[in-house]
C-alpha cells in the first residue's frame, strides 16, 4: 500500500504519466443508448467486481482503466483537467486527495444526483472527508484504514504485559520491553510516514484544516497535534521507542526478527505483516488503539479512498447511481473484500461481508469484531487542499526532530508544519482566517 | 549569410540556371539537410523546453477565496517573484551549502582515484590490466539508483554484513546515515559509480601520449614515478580539467543518490540538493512556477561556475598546446 522504498520509482511513473496523459480520450454514449463510463483505479482486481455491474446494468457499462497507484492516477487526471479533456468519469481517490481535487475543478458536487442519501452508511469520520465539513459531497468512501493497535501476543504474555488501553499504559509497556531487551522496540517514530501522524492526530482530536464560512482554516498547532508529538518525543528522548522510518529494509527486517514488537498501523497491517514478518504468523494480535480519554475512545484513518465522479464526466447521474452500488450494495462490498481485498467504508456491509479473520490472524478469530468497532469511533478530521505540502512540511521537520531525540524539537516541528502550511496557501491566494 | 553568395560573373550564361540549382543545393540545402536532425532535436528538446521553462517562471497560479469549484484558480504574470522567493528561500542556499561541501568532498577524491588507476593501468609493470580496468569501470554502468538502494542497505546496521561483522568484533561503528556522515555516505556511492568513468577518459588521453617520449625520458634516467608525475601528468593535464568539470557539474546535479537514500534515514530532508528542492516544488507542492525559476537558476549557476573555472584552469591547461 505504501512502501516508501517504491516511492521514487512512483515519482518516475508520474512525471512519465504526464507525458500520457494528453492521450487518453473519453468516449461515453453509444448511439444505441448504453451509457459508457470510464473509471481509473488502481485497487487490485476491482475490473472483477465491476464485472457484476455491467453484467446486472446492460445500460450504463463501465470500464476499469488500471492506474499506477495513488498519486500517478491524481497527478494525471489534474493534468487532463488541465488540458480540458481526456479525463474519466470516475476516479478512485485517496481522503487526502479530495481537497486537492476540489480546489483543481476536478471532482464534481454529486450531491443533487443524491449521494447525499447514504451519509449513515459511513462513519462520520469517513463521511467528513468526502465532504470537506461542508453541504456538498465530493466522493463516495469505498475502503478506509480505521486505526489499531497490532503486538506481538508472545512477547507480551512472556513479558507479563497486559494490552495498553490508554497511552500511558502503552509508555509503559514500551519502557518494560525495551528494557527487557535494549535491542528491542513497541513502535517507532517515523518521520517519513505523514498520513500515520495525521491518524494519531486526528485520534487526538485534531482536524488541520477546516472551512468558516468562505475561508479555510489551518489548526495544526492546536492542543490535540502539540499533545500527540509532545508524547513521542518524551518517548523518543527516553530511548524507549525507536527514531527510525518504518518501511525501511532494517524495519521489515526487525518485524521478521522480532525486535518491532508491536505496530501502530491500520486495519490493512495484516497483509503488510503477511509480506514481512512471515516467520511471525500466529504470533500478532490486534487490539484497539491506547486512548487519551479511555471513556471516548476513538480512532484516527491511515490510508483508505473513495470513488469520485469528474467534472468532466457527461452522465454525473449514471456514475453515481454505479459509484452508490460499488460502494454500499451487498454484493459489491462482499465483492470488494474477496476479490479486491479491501476493508469497505460502508460499515454494516463490512460487518457483513467480514467473518473469518485474515490468515495472518488466524489465532484471532474475533480480527474483524474488534475492527468493525474501531471502525465506528474514526474521529473527524477535514483534509485541506494543501495536504501535500503539509505532508512534506511533517517529512523535513520531524526528521530534524527525530533525528535530535529532543522533546523539545517535536513540538518546534508542529508549530514549524503549520507555518509552512499557512504560508503556503496564503501564497497561493486562499483566504486563510 | 555568406552561403548564399550571386554566382560569379565568369559562369556563361547558358550553364547559369543549372549551375545556380547545383550550387544552391550543395551549398545550401545538402548542409542544413545533414544539419538537420541536429537542429531539430535540438530545437525539441532543448530550445523549446528551456524557453517554456523561462515562459513558466515568470507566471504564478493564483486562487481565490476558498479555491473550491471552477474558476477559483487562474494563472497570472508574476514578474521576478518566483526568483526573488527561489533566492531568498533559506532552503535554497542551505541546498547549495550542501552541495558544494558534497563536491569539495567528493571530486578532489574521485579525481585522485581515476588519476591514479589509470596512472598504473598506463604503468608497465601493471599485469592484469584490461581486467581491472573492466571492474573498475563496471560500477559506472550501474544506475545511481540501483547502487543507491545496494549502498543503502549496507548502510543500515540490522541488515549490513559490514555492521554484522563490525558488531562481531566488538566494534561501535556509528552509521553512516547518521546526519553528522550522510554527506559522506551519499559521497560514498558518487565515488564508487564515478572513479571508474574518468579513469577510463584520464587513460584514454595517457595512450594517445607518444611512447617515444617515454623512452627518451627512461634513458635520462627517469623512474616510473618520475615519468608519471613529470611527463605524463602535465600533458594529460587538459583530460584531468575535462574531467574536474564534468564532475563539478554533476555534482551540482546531484539527485538520485539522497533520493534514494531519503526514505531510510531521518539526516535526508526533501530539499537536501537544489535539484531536489525543484522536484519537491513541482511536484510534491503542486508549483511548477517557482520550481522553473529555482531550475533556471541552477542552469545559470551551473554555467558561471563552468565558465570561470575554465577560464581560471584554460591557461595553465591549455597554455602548451597553442
Amino acid at each position: 500500500m505504501r512502501t516508501s522504498f517504491r516511492r521514487s520509482a512512483v515519482a518516475l511513473a508520474a512525471a512519465a504519466v504526464l507525458l500520457t496523459a494528453g492521450c487518453t480520450a473519453t468516449d461515453s454514449g453509444g448511439a444505441s443508448g448504453v451509457v459508457e463510463l470510464n473509471y481509473w483505479a488502481w485497487a487490485p482486481n476491482l475490473d472483477q467486481v465491476v464485472d457484476i455491474w455491467n453484467e446486472e446494468n446492460p445500460d450504463i457499462q463501465v470500464t476499469v482503466q488500471k492506474q499506477d497507484g495513488g498519486d500517478p492516477a491524481i497527478t494525471k487526471l489534474l493534468t487532463a483537467i488541465k488540458a480540458g479533456s481526456g479525463a474519466p468519469d470516475l476516479i478512485q481517490a485517496e481522503y487526502q486527495k479530495i481537497p486537492t481535487l476540489v480546489s483543481a475543478d476536478a471532482l464534481a458536487d454529486i450531491s443533487a444526483q443524491g449521494a447525499g442519501d447514504i451519509e449513515s452508511n459511513f462513519a462520520d469520520g469517513v463521511w467528513d472527508a468526502v465532504t470537506l465539513g461542508s453541504d456538498a459531497v465530493y466522493a463516495i468512501p469505498q475502503d478506509s484504514g480505521p486505526m489499531m493497535f497490532y503486538y506481538r501476543a508472545d512477547v507480551f504474555e512472556q513479558l507479563g504485559l497486559a494490552v495498553p488501553t490508554t497511552w500511558d499504559e502503552y509508555a509503559d509497556a514500551a519502557r518494560a520491553v525495551h528494557a527487557a531487551d535494549p535491542a528491542n522496540y513497541l513502535g517507532t517514530f517515523s518521520a517519513n510516514d505523514a498520513g500515520w501522524f495525521t491518524g494519531l492526530a486526528q485520534q487526538a482530536g485534531a482536524s488541520w484544516w477546516g472551512i468558516d464560512g468562505d475561508a479555510w482554516s489551518v489548526d495544526i498547532d492546536a492542543t490535540p497535534t502539540e499533545q500527540v508529538a509532545e508524547f513521542w518525543g518524551g518517548l523518543v528522548e527516553e530511548g524507549v521507542v525507536n527514531n527510525t522510518p518504518m518501511y525501511t529494509p532494517e524495519w521489515n527486517a526487525g518485524l521478521n526478527s522480532g525486535t518491532q514488537v508491536g505496530w501502530l498501523s491500520a486495519i490493512w497491517a495484516p497483509g503488510v505483516l503477511a509480506g514481512n514478518a512471515a516467520d511471525t504468523a500466529g504470533k500478532w494480535k490486534a487490539a484497539p488503539m491506547p486512548q487519551w480519554d479511555a471513556s471516548a475512545p476513538a480512532t484516527g484513518n491511515w490510508g483508505g479512498s473513495s470513488t469520485g465522479v469528474t467534472t468532466q464526466s457527461e452522465h454525473p447521474a449514471e456514475a453515481v447511481k454505479f459509484a452508490t452500488w460499488l460502494n454500499t450494495d451487498p454484493d459489491a462490498v462482499a465483492a470488494l473484500v474477496t476479490t479486491a481485498n479491501i476493508y469497505p467504508a460502508d460499515t454494516a456491509a463490512a460487518a457483513a461481508a467480514l467473518t473469518a479473520p485474515p490468515e495472518f490472524f488466524s489465532n484471532q478469530p474475533d480480527f474483524y469484531d474488534v475492527a468493525a468497532e474501531v471502525a465506528q469511533t474514526v474521529a473527524p478530521f477535514t483534509y485541506g487542499p494543501n495536504v501535500n505540502v503539509a505532508y512534506s512540511a511533517y517529512n523535513d521537520e520531524f526528521a530534524k526532530a527525530a533525528e535530535s531525540r529532543q522533546q523539545a524539537r517535536f513540538i518546534e516541528a508542529v508549530a514549524a508544519m503549520q507555518k509552512i502550511t499557512i504560508d503556503d496557501m496564503k501564497k497561493s491566494g486562499f483566504t486563510v482566517k | 549569410m555568406t552561403v548564399i553568395e550571386a554566382p560569379k560573373p565568369v559562369v556563361r550564361a547558358e550553364y547559369r540556371p543549372a549551375a545556380r540549382r547545383s550550387n544552391f543545393r550543395q551549398r545550401v540545402l545538402v548542409p542544413y539537410l545533414m544539419l538537420a536532425p541536429g537542429i531539430i532535436l535540438f530545437v525539441l528538446f532543448m530550445a523549446a523546453p528551456i524557453i517554456y521553462t523561462l515562459f513558466l517562471s515568470f507566471q504564478k497560479s493564483q486562487v481565490s477565496g476558498l479555491g473550491l469549484g471552477s474558476g477559483s484558480r487562474t494563472t497570472t504574470f508574476a514578474g521576478l517573484d518566483n526568483y526573488i522567493a527561489s533566492l531568498s528561500n533559506p532552503e535554497f542556499a542551505a541546498s547549495a551549502g550542501r552541495v558544494l561541501l558534497y563536491g569539495v568532498i567528493l571530486i578532489p577524491v574521485m579525481l585522485g582515484l581515476a588519476l591514479l588507476f589509470a596512472l598504473l593501468l598506463d604503468s608497465r609493470r601493471t599485469r592484469g590490466s584490461n581486467f581491472s580496468r573492466t571492474a573498475i569501470f563496471l560500477p559506472y554502468a550501474v544506475p545511481a539508483v540501483i547502487s543507491s538502494l545496494l549502498w543503502g542497505f549496507l548502510y543500515l546496521p540490522a541488515v549490513s554484513p559490514f555492521y554484522f561483522v563490525f558488531d562481531k568484533l566488538g566494534w561501535d561503528v556509528p552509521s553512516l546515515l547518521a546526519s553528522s556522515a550522510v554527506i559522506f555516505a551519499i559521497s560514498n556511492i558518487a565515488l564508487w559509480g564515478g572513479v571508474g568513468f574518468n579513469m577510463i577518459v584520464i587513460y584514454t588521453s595517457l595512450k594517445a601520449v607518444p611512447t617515444d617520449i617515454y623512452e627518451a625520458a627512461k634513458l635520462d634516467g627517469c623512474s616510473e614515478v618520475q615519468i608519471a608525475w613529470r611527463i605524463k601528468i602535465p600533458i594529460i593535464t587538459p583530460a584531468i580539467v575535462m574531467t574536474a568539470l564534468f564532475s563539478m557539474v554533476a555534482t551540482l546535479q546531484v539527485f538520485s543518490e539522497p533520493t534514494t537514500l531519503r526514505p531510510l534515514t531521518n539526516s535526508l530532508s526533501t530539499s537536501w540538493s537544489p535539484l531536489m528542492l525543484v522536484y519537491r516544488d513541482a511536484f510534491t507542492r503542486d508549483d511548477i512556477y517557482s520550481a522553473a525559476a529555482t531550475s533556471i537558476v541552477i542552469a545559470l549557476v551551473t554555467f558561471a561556475i563552468s565558465f570561470l573555472f575554465l577560464r581560471v584552469v584554460q591557461k595553465r591547461a591549455f597554455g602548451q598546446e597553442d
